[in-house]
C-alpha cells in the first residue's frame, strides 16, 4: 500500500528561482536564505520519496480568467516549465504519475470533493521553485545515466485557486487534505509519497500596502498548524485579508 | 443580492473578486498573451498598436502604457497577470511591488530586509499606518514623481 512518509513546506518566491538560475546563490543578499535550506536539502537526499504530491497555487499561468478551478489535479505524464513572461526556467520538465493521480482524483471525487482534472498544463514557479530549493540543481551525473537532467522523482501537481476571490476556506482545505490521505493510503502499490505544500505566509504583493509582513501572526499560524490544525482551519478569510 | 464584500475596509488593497474580474477581463487576457515570446516582441516593438488589438478600455491602455500598476488594478487588473508586464520589461517582482508604494527600489528593499511593512495602523481604513490613503505617496520616488 502507498503511504505518506512526510510533509514538506516551503516558500516559492520567483526571485529565489531567478537567483538559482542566474547563479547568484552565493551573493551576500541571498546567502542566508540558501544556507537555511541546506539541512532540508540534505534531508531530501536521504529521504527521497517515490512520488511528491505538490500542493501549490498557479499564478495565472496554466489558468487564465477563462477557467478558474478551485482545486485542480495534474494527471498528465509530464508537465513543462511555463514561460511566465521572462522565458521558461532552465529546469527539467516535471514527470507526473498519471496512475496515482488518477486514483487520487477518483477517490477524492467519490469522497464528494469536486476536483478539476487537468491532462495538459505548464507548471510555473509555484511548483518549480520548491523543487529547486529542496532537490538542488539537477546534476550532470544524472544526465550521464539517462540523458537529460531530471528531478529525483515524479510529481503530481495540485493547484489551489488564489487568483480570484473567493478562495476555498481553510476548513475545506483541511478536509480535502484528509481525503487525499485516504486516497493515497488506498492505493495498492507500495509507494512512499510525500505531501508538499507551498504558498506564502502573511505578505502582500500589491497596492499601497505591498510588503506587509505580520511575523507574530505567521509564527502563531505555524504553531497552530502543528498543534491544532482542525481549530486553525476555522479561521475566516477576512483574518487572512486584514492581518495575515 | 449583491456580492457580499467584507474586505472593503482594508487600506491600500483591492481584492480581486468577480466584479473586478469582469471589469478587467481583457486587460488580464492581454497580460496573459505576454507569456509568448513573439507577443512580447510585438508589444515591445509598438506598444500602442499591440494594445489596440485588444478590446480594452482606453483607460486600461493608458494605465499599461504608464506602467502604473495601481491604476491598472483600479481598472480591473490582477497582480498575478500584471506581473507579466513587469517580466516583459525585465523587472523583478520586488521592483514592481516597490513601484506601487511610491518608494524607490532601495527604500522598498530596505523595508523588506528590516522585516517588511508593519501591520500597525494598516489593518483598517481610517488608522494612521503608512499604507493609508492620507499617507500616500510613500518614500522618495513618490515625492519626486509629484514634483
Amino acid at each position: 500500500m502507498a503511504r505518506i512518509t512526510a510533509s514538506v513546506y516551503t516558500s516559492h518566491v520567483p526571485a529565489i528561482g531567478a537567483a538559482i538560475d542566474m547563479k547568484k546563490t552565493g551573493e551576500a543578499y541571498w546567502q542566508p536564505l540558501f544556507a537555511g535550506y541546506e539541512p532540508s536539502k540534505q534531508w531530501m537526499k536521504e529521504n527521497t520519496p517515490d512520488v511528491i504530491f505538490l500542493v501549490y497555487n498557479d499564478h495565472a499561468t496554466a489558468f487564465s480568467l477563462d477557467f478558474i478551478p478551485t482545486f485542480a489535479i495534474g494527471c498528465a505524464a509530464e508537465f513543462m516549465p511555463a514561460d511566465e513572461g521572462w522565458g521558461p526556467r532552465p529546469v527539467p520538465k516535471v514527470i507526473g504519475h498519471p496512475e496515482l493521480a488518477a486514483h487520487i482524483a477518483q477517490s477524492v471525487i467519490q469522497d464528494d470533493f469536486d476536483l478539476t482534472i487537468v491532462n495538459k498544463m505548464d507548471v510555473d514557479h509555484g511548483l518549480t521553485v520548491p523543487l529547486s530549493l529542496l532537490c538542488g540543481e539537477p546534476q550532470q551525473g544524472e544526465a550521464e545515466r539517462g540523458g537529460a537532467p531530471s528531478w529525483p522523482c515524479p510529481v503530481i501537481p495540485f493547484a489551489v485557486n488564489v487568483v480570484q476571490y473567493p478562495v476555498p476556506s481553510g476548513r475545506r482545505c483541511f478536509q480535502l487534505g484528509q481525503a487525499i490521505r485516504r486516497a493515497v493510503e488506498s492505493y495498492d502499490q507500495d509507494l512512499k509519497v510525500q505531501i508538499w505544500g507551498t504558498g506564502g505566509m502573511s505578505h502582500q504583493l500589491q497596492g499601497a500596502r505591498a510588503g506587509l509582513i505580520n511575523r507574530e501572526w505567521d509564527n502563531a499560524f505555524l504553531d497552530r498548524l502543528i498543534a491544532d490544525p482542525a481549530e486553525l482551519s476555522q479561521v475566516p478569510h477576512i483574518d487572512y485579508g486584514d492581518a495575515g | 443580492m449583491a456580492l457580499e464584500k467584507p474586505y472593503r475596509d482594508i487600506p491600500g488593497t483591492i481584492i480581486f473578486d468577480a466584479d473586478q474580474s469582469r471589469k478587467g477581463y481583457w486587460l488580464n487576457q492581454f497580460c496573459m498573451s505576454l507569456m509568448k515570446a513573439e507577443n512580447r516582441e510585438r508589444f515591445k516593438a509598438d506598444e500602442r498598436a499591440y494594445l489596440d488589438e485588444w478590446p480594452m478600455t482606453e483607460e486600461q491602455k493608458q494605465a499599461v502604457l504608464a506602467r502604473d500598476l495601481n491604476w491598472c488594478m483600479r481598472t480591473g487588473g490582477n497582480i498575478y497577470f500584471l506581473a507579466k508586464i513587469g517580466a516583459t520589461d525585465g523587472k523583478s517582482f520586488q521592483q514592481m511591488a516597490g513601484s506601487m508604494t511610491g518608494m524607490t527600489e532601495e527604500e522598498y528593499r530596505d523595508m523588506m530586509i528590516r522585516g517588511g511593512r508593519s501591520i500597525e495602523g494598516n489593518r483598517y481604513i481610517g488608522e494612521d499606518g503608512d499604507a493609508q490613503e492620507h499617507r500616500q505617496p510613500q518614500g522618495a520616488a513618490g515625492k519626486n514623481k509629484g514634483a
